[in-house]
């Protein structure tokens, strides 16, 4: 029993951060119908503004301070979003009118050229650094279930932006922009939609989110590389698809799927190398029998 | 269709050979002898390659201040592999047929080794690494050396260190898969705790660069260990040992020589505190050729204390200047009979004899973490 709880938290502490990662590709996706694959380098990018962040706040604020944290997740955030912003003005909005795999690749390109600078000696060096504890962390035992307030923040967090974006996407004026852009484009600006400012918005609010789920991924395992994206943003990716791509609540159902599930097949001693081979074949055969993803039907909205 | 594309490749490959022939023509290859290395100097286990470069570089330093190898210089062309799979046998094969090298020194993770050795022993080219464990390495070929042990014996000092002085009956084993290295140990350590009359409470794996492992270490606290044994690398390892105290898992865990970086501190902090693992040597050892060593390590890279890869680094220079001097000369298959004829050749981390299967024979010491640095606990003999 107390094996089986342990598991659960283990397991939703994981998924939640697979889920806020998956929140950022669905947004983009949803809007754009294309897959920005540098997602994960923001989420790098994130954690590494935190990482330099953190001695001048901590001067102000003190050390593990709260007030402190959320400035630091506030500064990264919009490091972030200004960096996404960049990013989609110089490398994807030039492609715009192209056919939608050429912006794939430039993805896929972005993604690369932000690795291997990152790993230059001069920029962050490829080697593994200390991420600084920017929360004082508690720890909590019941019996024999050990969790700390990491474990609870991360899922807390996400639910929180979870809510934050539904209600941007369907309660405000550039929410509703933002869904007119991803039913036609062409119609939106026929009726005053300033299509290149929503888009904008849309890569600023989802490399925002990259960032803060960069910064919890860090707060997890304190150690930071510029590599440190590409395993999880890979497994967000998928989250988002399992899920259903394009649909917000579909992320973060795929993204708790995907944590638990590796979490209770790598806690099998004799299954334990198995683990994301057996993981995503479970993942393909739920995508056999729902193409779309668990919540991904084609009546519900998409963002 | 083959031949014009094989027309086509060349034209730039005539282009590149000539350019190779002129690049050849300073005649430098005549006035000194040209050895290779290739490291991990980026990427994840920097600090490896790092060291282990550092230590060679002070040796070849040294050499050339005395005078050189039978009155040629030494020169040291060095590649660095990134830590990344498929780059070692890019730089290994640049250093044979661009660089005209005489023998190849590199690495320390056995997987990388293990990439560089077929392409060493195909090209006739001598390969000592400085701190590949792995027994496969030397198996590739009669041109492949070491200077360090190899993991059955590090598996066993450390199976022995379990039973005698850590008196554990039980232990969990946590193995990273991606890397032989790991594997290797696991298996030795794993044959020789049972034969001591130990049970294996429970066998986990991980992949490298993975960082969350809470859902194995939940599974290997409910296995009720006296310990956990994990051969992985540092970066790994601290992650490990971190998530292991948040989980309430607070039996001692041990490792082997992968976990020698001072990275391990700086991310571990308090949670690698107390744990043990097996290595190559100890920098607070007493003898005279260790201190000389550490001083000159120190003066020459800023006061850094020499760790147990920049120990080996530094032998496995000294061992083929010794190859060579005892060949009479600088070529290939000559430098391999004399290394291969090794008898006792005096090391910073011991006294090394060639066996057979061109591993090296030599003692191990295991250290303990301890108020955020690497204390000397006991030497084993083989």
């Amino acid at each position: 029993m107390d094996w089986l709880l342990q598991q659960s938290i283990n397991g939703l502490g994981l998924g939640s951060i697979y889920a806020l990662i998956a929140l950022g590709y669905t947004m983009v996706y949803g809007i754009l119908r294309f897959i920005n694959f540098a997602h994960s380098d923001v989420l790098m990018l994130g954690a590494f503004s935190a990482f330099y962040l953190e001695p001048q706040v901590s001067r102000l604020f003190g050390r593990e301070s709260v007030v402190g944290a959320i400035m630091i997740v506030i500064l990264a955030a919009g490091i972030c979003a200004v960096l996404g912003m960049l990013i989609e003005f110089l490398a994807y909005r030039p492609l715009r009118n192209r056919p939608r795999l050429t912006v794939l690749i430039t993805a896929i390109g972005v993604s690369l050229f932000i690795e291997f600078t990152a790993q230059h000696e001069k920029v962050f060096s490829a080697k593994t650094q200390f991420f600084p504890r920017l929360l004082p962390e508690h720890s909590f035992q019941m019996g024999n279930v050990f969790f700390n307030s990491t474990d609870l923040l991360v899922p807390v967090v996400t639910l929180l932006l979870l809510a934050a974006m539904w209600f941007i996407v369907q309660k405000t004026r550039i929410g509703t922009a933002m869904r007119a852009v991803s039913y036609n484009q062409q119609a939106a600006s026929l009726m005053g939609v300033n299509v290149n400012r929503i888009i904008s918005f849309t890569f600023g609010l989802g490399s925002a989110l990259a960032a803060i789920a960069g910064i919890l991924y860090a707060m997890k395992a304190p150690g930071i590389e510029p590599l440190m994206g590409v395993q999880p943003g890979l497994r967000a990716f998928i989250a988002a698809v399992l899920g259903g791509i394009g649909n917000l609540p579909g992320a973060v159902v795929g993204g708790l799927v995907l944590g638990i599930l590796e979490t209770f097949l790598g806690g099998i001693p004799w299954l334990s190398s198995y683990r994301d081979g057996i993981a995503f074949a479970i993942l393909i055969l739920i995508l056999l029998f729902k193409p779309a993803g668990l919540l991904g039907k084609a009546t519900v909205e998409k963002v | 269709m083959l031949a014009r594309l094989l027309s086509r490749a060349a034209l730039p490959l005539s282009l590149s050979f000539a350019l190779f022939l002129t690049g050849c023509g300073g005649g430098s290859s005549e006035s000194t002898i040209k050895v290779g290395e290739f490291a991990s100097l980026t990427g994840k286990e920097a600090t490896f390659g790092t060291s282990s470069h550092e230590g060679t570089l002070l040796a070849f330093e040294e050499l050339n201040a005395a005078g050189g190898v039978l009155g040629k210089k030494l020169e040291l062309i060095t590649e660095d592999n990134q830590t990344k799979p498929g780059e070692t046998a890019n730089a290994v094969n640049k250093l044979i047929a661009k660089d005209n090298v005489v023998a190849i020194l590199g690495e320390v993770a056995s997987g990388r080794s293990l990439e560089a050795a077929p392409i060493c022993q195909q090209s006739k080219i001598p390969m000592i690494s400085p701190a590949s464990t792995n027994p496969k390495v030397t198996e590739t070929g009669d041109y492949i050396f070491r200077v360090c042990f190899i993991d059955p014996f590090q598996g066993t000092v450390m199976a022995n260190f379990a039973t005698n002085t850590l008196k554990a009956k039980k232990i969990a084993v946590f193995t990273d898969v991606k890397s032989d290295y790991s594997k290797g140990l696991a298996k030795y350590f794993k044959e020789k705790f049972v034969a001591n009359g130990g049970t294996i409470a429970a066998e986990l794996d991980f992949n490298g660069g993975d960082k969350d492992f809470k859902g194995q270490l939940t599974a290997i606290k409910s296995s009720n260990p006296d310990g956990v044994f994990v051969p992985g690398y540092y970066t790994d390892v601290a992650l490990i040992c971190i998530q292991a105290k948040q989980l309430g898992l607070n039996v001692p865990m041990f490792g082997g020589d992968g976990w020698e970086s001072s990275t391990l501190l700086e991310i571990g902090k308090e949670a690698v505190e107390g744990n043990y693992f097996s290595t190559h040597y100890a920098a607070d050892a007493a003898t005279d050729k260790v201190k000389n060593f550490v001083e000159a390590y120190k003066k020459r890279f800023g006061g850094k204390v020499p760790d147990a890869m920049a120990a080996l680094g530094y032998d496995s220079a000294y061992f083929l200047a010794d190859g060579i001097k005892r060949a009479a000369t600088a070529e290939p298959a000559k430098i391999r009979e004399a290394l291969a004829a090794t008898k006792e050749f005096d090391a910073v981390t011991g006294k090394i004899a060639m066996n057979e299967k061109r591993d090296a024979v030599k003692s191990a010491v295991i250290l303990q973490v301890k108020g955020g640095a690497f204390k000397y606990v006991e030497t084993v003999n083989p």
